[in-house]
């Protein structure tokens, strides 16, 4: 759990913690590169599909400064660099610990080293524009539009929270990468895809559209917390389910992957 | 020299338009190279499709793989042993081929080699339902000593009982040993009457030494090479070809150096018979054609796939033991691709695309063993290339070309998987591997095998009391290297002087420069294993638990340890420690002809036998089970990614293991990014990043459609194969059938 790291010495910096849940190195999954991924813990939604049900609870992580953090940056630093990559807050929900976040990634600007928050967006109140500003792309998962089927997707949330954020990272003029896990059935309808599709398209600052068809690889994890993942037996999309769903993305002009 | 006045006209020929004169003067492959081939920076956009000759070779000889897979082999000829010039021309489809050439006077047809043991010979052929030749038994049990035999009259009781209880293994005592790499390329360039011009040169420079031992046997080897040159000249002649004088054009210069290399395999059945580096010289000639007109694109790419038509279908007769241990049916004919000039010119050519190219004109395939030697300088298109093929093929093998040149200069290739050396330069004595974690095991019970309970090593106190001391295991692991390192050399030793008195490779070493630079390839299994028992020691709490005989049989671990592949140094630098260790030991041993001592770090597929002969470890690993491949971290322990893992294995110092470190990573295109550009500008990313900070060899396996569905219908082959989406791994084979067709159905279409 957590980052492995020898405690650093106390600086100014080191009053800031977080509760990490754990890190990985990942290549082109997280952001543009190889990147430094700290999946910090606590998430307040409890959507159907998650696949990380490890890092709900802020106690699942390690106590961890933002000196530790950094670095554990440097030590990646020549690779991070070399790829094109950076560092990127996931969770678990960043944003559950703003300031933790904050601090990270003005640390991160301070030293060069690009930043990408992925995110909900449901906590998005909590950002304030200097995290923001300090964050390079936003990895925003927008889990339904309709009001109902995000509440039904994530556990009782509301999308409002989401769109609002949204709107805001484009009044910031913040890179946006959306992220949409598609489950057939229940989020796939064209009423909420055609709407979600204008609302990003209207945004004005989306890069690109990931479509990402759900899937039950959790479920040993699941098991091993001794919990049912929610969607056990739910089909997975077709190929054609997918691409319809892009489908709606792509004909917005939006560049889809 | 004889053929000074008859061999100047055809040289002028030969050599004409090209550069450069030390290597006219002196046989010198590199200089010749340097002076004349052309660096190519573009990408693949000028490569071209198989021809339709190239098609009805390749389709007419994979039909017969299906019979050959299903009986073993397809054929053998059992009654004539194979020499240079033992069989008949033989064709595949004569009017098609523009390269010709086989092991036998048929495709697929394997031969008989019992000059490295009889026994070997014999037990294949049984396996398969075929019997040797009686006259050929009673030659070679009667009247002509081989390899085998000479081994084992001169080991020793230590060396057999550590090899039958498995802690040294897979040595080379009753097959050919393999990993030479002659420098095929000089037949080529200079003709075999020059070459043996300079061999008898050498050989009469002899004749002033006193008749010692060492002379002796240098006058009669170089006299065995120069016979085996006139057998290779032999033998081109019966397929119609002069290679006394040097090849005159693009089409020579390929026929000419594969008739060179299919000599060396037709009188040796090497454990790997790699073919050095050729691509960037064999380009020299075509780029002259082209240049001149005399072939086009077309005809240029038909060349090397033909060639590559021929390295495919490389076959030796070996047990189908043998097979089952490295998984198929290897010849590991490894061909080093790229890399960088000394003078910082990248070595990479057109020629260079164009043998990666075969993997889509003939379909992806393990032989040849297609070794790209990165560094983050080489030219951005050949590493998109190179990239790309990876994510298509999961045929291509990366190398550090950066710890090549630093060590060996720029004109080294890799021999096996990861054994380097300077072609024509320096050979190896390939000595396989010990079992590391066996050691261990050995050190805590005092020198008894923990399985049969016999007293393997010599003997010392076994350990004491309730809970091992890190300290105190670490020092009897010490004394048990000692005592392995001995007896390891001892038998590399015996089995190297039988292999050059019974079974020489005449024609290989005949390539080389005289005298040849020696290494002694040692090499150590289960190193993530141990390192991570020792690991447990010293970081939990781990209690031997001893059965009747007081025996230590297995181990009771209480708490947390850090496993290698994480990238973390307290566990990385015991890791590192074993290594520096074990190559310490070996170093202080008495090597035969005066090898310097290396080893390695590399078990192909053999993690799996020496884990079955090893019993329960303090890491928790159950008795039996595998080890991880290499210097892989073992299955499931590695925590941080592929990269993360990769870093712990860049930390092994290479210039203690100059055999090579063996990293296999499993990844699936849509953990390299969302697109397929991403994908590939991420992987060469990846391999810049591991190269930078010291890695040597990076084995890509990226996944595709067919190994997935494969790995449902038999998941006892691929106990390891890991499938990586963001943030976390699973194993594949452990999944339901459900979510395995999720994963083949997400990672083949849902990108894309």
């Amino acid at each position: 759990m957590g980052l492995d790291v020898a405690p650093a010495t106390a600086t100014a910096g080191a009053t800031c913690s977080g509760a990490v849940h754990s890190w990985d190195l990942s290549t082109g999954v997280d952001g543009p590169g190889t990147r430094l991924v700290l999946f910090l813990a606590g998430c307040p939604l409890r959507c159907l599909y998650c696949q990380n049900p490890d890092t709900w609870s802020e106690r699942d992580g390690a106590r961890t400064t933002v000196p530790e953090v950094m670095q554990k940056v440097q030590r990646y630093r020549r690779i991070l660099d070399r790829t094109g990559g950076g560092l990127t807050v996931s969770g678990g929900e960043p944003l559950l610990q703003p300031k933790f976040t904050a601090a990270v990634f003005k640390a991160c600007q301070e030293d060069g080293v690009s930043t990408v928050l992925d995110t909900s967006g449901a906590l998005g109140a909590r950002a304030t524009d200097d995290l923001l500003l300090d964050t390079d792309l936003v990895l925003l998962d927008i889990k339904s539009f309709v009001p109902a089927t995000y509440a039904q997707v994530t556990g009782g949330g509301d999308v409002a929270p989401t769109l609002r954020f949204a709107r805001r990272l484009a009044g910031l003029e913040r890179r946006i990468w959306i992220r949409f896990v598609l489950v057939p059935g229940l989020n796939d309808a064209p009423g909420n895809l055609a709407p979600l599709a204008d609302f990003v398209a209207g945004l004005g600052t989306v890069e690109r559209v990931d479509v990402l068809p759900f899937h039950t690889l959790a479920i040993p994890k699941y098991q091993e917390l001794g919990l049912t993942f929610p969607l056990t037996g739910h089909p997975t999309p077709t190929p054609e389910q997918t691409a319809a769903a892009r489908h709606h993305f792509a004909t917005r002009g939006l560049t889809v992957t | 020299m004889t053929d000074t006045i008859e061999q100047q006209p055809r040289t002028d020929e030969a050599w004409r338009s090209f550069g450069g004169s030390r290597w006219r003067e002196h046989i010198d492959v590199p200089d010749f190279i340097r002076h004349n081939f052309t660096p190519y920076l573009g990408d693949s956009s000028f490569l071209l499709p198989a021809t339709d000759r190239t098609l009805r070779v390749w389709s007419t000889v994979s039909a017969l793989f299906p019979a050959e897979r299903e009986r073993g082999i397809l054929d053998v000829d059992a009654v004539t042993p194979s020499t240079i010039t033992s069989h008949q021309p033989g064709y595949i489809d004569r009017d098609a081929e523009v390269i010709v050439g086989l092991q036998t006077d048929a495709p697929l047809r394997r031969a008989i080699m019992p000059y490295g043991g009889l026994r070997m010979v014999e037990d294949s052929l049984q396996a398969y339902g075929r019997e040797l030749d009686p006259s050929v038994r009673r030659i070679f049990s009667t009247y002509r000593k081989t390899h085998n035999d000479g081994v084992f009259d001169a080991y020793t009781p230590q060396i057999r009982a550590a090899r039958k209880a498995a802690i040294i293994t897979g040595l080379p005592d009753g097959y050919g040993r393999g990993r030479i790499i002659g420098d095929y390329r000089r037949v080529p360039l200079y003709g075999v009457a020059r070459l043996i011009g300079e061999r008898e040169q050498i050989k009469a420079a002899l004749d002033e030494r006193r008749s010692t031992a060492d002379v002796i046997r240098d006058r009669e080897e170089l006299s065995e090479q120069i016979r085996a040159l006139r057998e290779l000249a032999e033998m081109a002649a019966s397929y119609g070809f002069d290679v006394m004088r040097p090849a005159a054009t693009a089409r020579e210069a390929v026929q000419w150096l594969y008739l060179a290399y299919l000599a060396a395999t037709k009188e040796q059945n090497g454990a790997a018979m790699s073919l050095g580096r050729t691509s960037t010289f064999l380009d020299i000639y075509l780029q002259r054609d082209l240049d001149a007109g005399v072939i086009d694109e077309s005809e240029a790419q038909e060349l090397v796939d033909q060639l590559v038509v021929k390295l495919r279908i490389i076959r030796f007769l070996r047990t189908p033991q043998y097979d089952a241990l490295f998984s198929g049916d290897p010849t590991w004919v490894t061909e080093s691709i790229g890399g960088i000039g000394a003078d910082g010119r990248p070595l990479v050519t057109r020629s260079s695309f164009r043998f990666l190219q075969t993997l889509y004109n003939l379909g992806p395939a393990p032989e040849p063993n297609l070794t790209v030697l990165w560094s983050p300088e080489l030219p951005a298109g050949f590493k998109e290339f190179a990239a790309q093929v990876s994510l298509d093929t999961s045929s291509i093998q990366y190398e550090s070309d950066e710890l090549l040149r630093s060590r060996y200069g720029d004109d080294a290739a890799i021999a096996c998987c990861v054994s380097a050396a300077p072609v024509g330069e320096a050979m190896q004595y390939f000595g396989a591997r010990v079992n590391l974690a066996k050691a261990l095991l050995y050190a805590i019970n005092g020198g008894r095998d923990e399985i049969s309970g016999a007293q393997i090593a010599t003997a010392a106190r076994p350990v004491t009391g309730e809970v091992l001391r890190y300290d105190d295991v670490l020092d009897r692991l010490g004394t048990m290297m000692d005592w392995l390192a001995r007896t390891y050399v001892d038998a590399l030793n015996v089995i190297h002087y039988m292999h050059d008195k019974y079974a020489y490779e005449r024609l290989e070493m005949a390539l080389h420069h005289y005298p040849v630079h020696r290494t002694m390839a040692c090499g150590i299994a289960g190193l993530s294993v141990t390192a991570d028992s020792l690991s447990a020691i010293k970081h939990a709490k781990v209690r031997p638990v001893r059965d009747d005989r007081g025996l230590v049989v297995d181990y009771v671990t209480e708490g947390d340890f850090p496993t290698f592949g994480n990238d973390d140094d307290r566990v990385d630098d015991i890791a590192v420690h074993l290594v520096q260790t074990f190559m310490a030991k070996v170093r202080a041993q008495h090597t035969y002809r005066g090898a310097e001592p290396t080893q390695s770090v590399l078990t192909i597929t053999s993690n799996v036998v020496y884990g079955k002969n090893t019993g329960n470890t303090p890491d928790g690993r159950r008795a039996g089970e595998p080890f991880a491949p290499g210097a892989n971290p073992m299955n499931g322990r590695d925590h941080h990614g592929m990269l993360t893992a990769a870093l712990s294995v860049a930390k092994l110092p290479y210039d203690d293991a100059r055999d090579g470190i063996s990293l296999t990573s499993s990844i699936t295109p849509a953990g390299l990014g969302r697109t397929r550009s991403e994908q590939i500008a991420n992987l060469a990313g990846v391999l810049d990043s591991y190269m930078d900070v010291g890695g040597f060899h990076l084995n890509v396996n990226v996944l595709n459609r067919e190994t997935l569905l494969d790995a449902m219908e038999h998941p006892d082959k691929y106990p390891s194969l890991t499938v990586r989406v963001s943030g976390y791994a699973v194993n594949f084979v452990r999944l339901t059938r459900e979510q395995q067709l999720d994963v083949v159905n997400r990672t083949f279409h849902a990108g894309l």
